[in-house]
């Protein structure tokens, strides 16, 4: 097989030998050149290939885990809904489920985004929240916080605190289990998490100010922006995938049989009991995996976001940096890499998970 | 199970090596019985599918010509609609014999690329569609402005250069699809629209109300569209640029769709009867039969036919600007068929 591999490696690179095509990864150090609106780090038109690379990857990474998160709250809700036996909380989460699974994403995606710039006002007639954030057809522009000197010993202080609690809470489970009693752990870890960074910073003056946005011109100066792009992406991959997780999470909560509902019931068991220790650890075991599946499903669906212009990683660099640098072998096995090794990742967490919550076989 | 996978990895394998040298285009043409032109996904005039379903326009005339010349039949063409970001790998493993896009000769695109640039059929520049209701009568008065565009083109460097030329901001808004960038400036996500100014005028023609924009008067880039080939075939290259050159000669000396079959009889003018294969035996130098040229111009008409019918009076109504020939004052010049 490595030896197919290199054969295929060497045939590829006379080719573009052949081609007179350039080939190699010298091109990430060099001037990029064009702008991306979205970037979670510093970045310019100065900035090398390889930074717009890190800018996109993280582009699809702030985007994969809002829309997991919302996709697993609005499935669970939708799941539970399913098994509802009030009618019409049942019927709206069956419409629910039948509707938004049956429609491409693109079409949801297309759909989601005309459907939100259209009502929404130009930024000079913008809707105005409170005067300190605003909603036009530009995105929702909030507050941004600054950072003065001293904001780093808070998030040092708020670093002890997480610490310092995850040994509190640590050792007094390890006392509860040796000696069969010890007092409640989490009062004493929130005071440590809320209280050692607040001390830090009024002693530090609270060293964060608020930049409120401000109309200049053509948009809004300051403050930091909510595209609707992003809003478009998170809104369609998250409603779409919620409606397969509520179908898994109802699937989950079926395999559980009706019969040790029932017993538990006659045992005089809470049904708060019944749903903590029977049915969820029961029907995790069910949900888990095919949960897996659908998150990934979830993060390879963000390559679609070069349909409605949010800069993820294949919209910029499969797009744009392949275009420019005409290196489509190179750009194309740096995304095709970055999603693998990500997906992988995601893979391997949930395999962790999965084999903590599967049945243990005595 | 095994076997079958080991099987399927040598299949892939032996795609590799199948598409690797791709040296003679013209033979794998002829042998194919027809030519593979990679063109624009959908843009009005240059290359679109009418109501009757044929993909036509500017673009697709040249692919055309160039079947004409080669097969002796303008029909013996496959028209592969790529978007701009897939284009370049398409060309590049074989899997279109020339791309009669709309692609912007640059430096880039050309050394290291493995690929050629044939001759610029179209001088174009960049220009910025606003709505009137701005207000906004110059590029120079779009500071801070949203800015829609399609990507992979040379549209976003040409904005980031001339806005930092001029202290500027701008804020990007890029599509995969330039429809949809359309689309987007439509319903206001934008203050101005960017592209090519033939493009604009192309899809602006679907503007729902044309009347409410306007194209600002600067052009802040230099345009020039040329069909594009595989640097590692010369041949294939000469024989694209002669076909090209051939329908800008033909318009020079007045040769046309109408006239060519009277031309190549009773024409005394000698380099007519070289172009149109009386004299000389200039096709056989480039693989190809001595009425080369005459084929591609009784097919489609010379270069001003071929622009007035989808670009110019008949198509979409621009004025000819810089795509005149260069005795009317153009930047249009053909080397000599001699």
């Amino acid at each position: 097989m490595a030896a197919l591999l290199s054969l295929a490696a060497v045939n590829v690179s006379g080719n573009l030998e052949r081609l007179g095509a350039a080939s190699g990864f010298g091109f990430l150090w060099h001037r990029a050149g064009f702008a991306i609106e979205q970037h979670l780090i510093p970045y310019s038109e100065d900035s090398t290939y390889f930074r717009a690379f890190v800018v996109a990857v993280l582009n699809t990474l702030v985007l994969a885990v809002v829309a997991l998160v919302i996709a697993t709250v609005i499935g669970f809700c939708v799941g539970l809904g399913r098994r509802s036996s009030n009618g019409l909380v049942h019927g709206v989460a069956t419409a629910y489920v039948e509707t938004l699974r049956n429609i491409p994403l693109l079409l949801q995606l297309f759909f989601w985004y005309f459907a939100m710039l259209r009502p929404l006002p130009a930024p000079r007639q913008s809707i105005s929240l409170f005067g300190i954030a605003f909603l036009s057809n530009r995105g929702l522009v909030l507050p941004a916080p600054v950072a003065e000197p001293g904001f780093g010993s808070v998030l040092l202080a708020l670093g002890i605190g997480v610490l310092l609690a995850l040994i509190v809470t640590r050792s007094l489970a390890q006392r509860r289990a040796r000696t069969g009693s010890a007092p409640k752990a989490w009062p004493l870890a929130l005071a440590l998490v809320l209280g050692l960074p607040l001390l830090t910073a009024i002693a530090t003056a609270f060293p964060l100010h608020w930049e409120i946005p401000h109309l200049q011109g053509f948009n809004f100066q300051g403050g930091m922006t909510v595209l609707p792009e992003f809003v478009a992406m998170a809104l369609a991959l998250s409603l779409y995938s919620a409606s397969y997780v509520a179908e898994i999470v109802r699937a989950g909560l079926d395999a559980v049989p009706r019969g040790q509902i029932e017993a538990a019931r006659a045992l005089g068991l809470k049904s708060g009991t019944i749903s903590a220790k029977i049915t969820i650890p029961q029907a995790l075991r069910v949900i888990v995996p095919p949960l897996g599946n659908e998150y990934l499903r979830l993060l390879r669906n963000t390559t679609l976001a070069a349909a409605i212009a949010y800069s993820d990683l294949t919209q910029v660099f499969g797009g744009t940096v392949l275009n420019q640098t005409a290196q489509a072998l190179e750009v194309m096995a740096m995304v095709a890499g970055t999603y693998l090794v990500i997906n992988a990742a995601v893979s391997a967490l949930l395999n962790w998970y999965n084999r903590r919550v599967a049945w243990v076989q005595r | 199970m095994k076997t079958s996978w080991r099987a399927f990895a040598i299949g892939a394998l032996l795609t590799l090596v199948a598409t690797a040298a791709h040296a003679a285009t013209l033979d794998d043409v002829k042998q194919r019985g027809k030519l593979v032109c990679g063109t624009a996904p959908n843009i009005p005039g240059y290359a679109y599918v009418d109501d009757k379903g044929v993909t036509r326009g500017f673009d697709i005339e040249f692919c055309h010509a160039l079947a004409a010349a080669v097969l002796g039949d303008p029909s013996k063409i496959e028209t592969k609609p790529l978007l701009p970001r897939d284009a370049f790998a398409a060309l590049q493993n074989g899997g279109v014999d020339i791309l009669t896009h709309r692609f912007t000769w640059t430096f880039a695109r050309e050394a290291g690329s493995g690929m050629s640039f044939v001759v610029v059929y179209i001088y174009d520049g960049q220009g910025f569609m606003v709505r009137k209701s701005s207000g906004v009568k110059s590029v120079l008065e779009l500071n801070g402005a949203s800015i829609c565009i399609g990507q992979g083109t040379t549209t976003e460097l040409n904005i980031a250069d001339y806005f930092h030329s001029h202290n500027m901001t701008y804020q990007l808004v890029s599509f995969a699809d330039l429809d949809e960038a359309r689309r987007a400036y439509e319903s206001g996500r934008c203050d101005a629209w960017s592209n090519d100014r033939g493009s604009l005028a192309a899809r602006g023609s679907v503007l729902q109300n044309r009347n409410d924009h306007v194209i600002l008067p600067e052009t802040i880039s230099k345009e020039p569209i040329a069909p594009m080939v595989r640097k590692n075939d010369p041949a294939w290259e000469d024989i694209a640029r002669w076909t090209f050159f051939a329908l800008i000669d033909a318009e020079e000396d007045g040769i046309t769709q109408a006239n060519v079959d009277d031309l190549k009889k009773n024409s005394p003018n000698p380099e007519v009867k070289r172009i149109l294969g009386v004299t000389d035996e200039m096709g056989g130098k480039l693989g190809l039969s001595n009425d080369w040229a005459y084929n591609a111009i009784k097919a489609v008409g010379n270069y001003g036919e071929i622009y007035d019918r989808y670009i110019g009076k008949e198509g979409l109504g621009l004025d000819r600007g810089p795509n005149r020939l260069w005795k009317d004052g153009g930047l249009l010049y053909a080397p000599p068929f001699r």
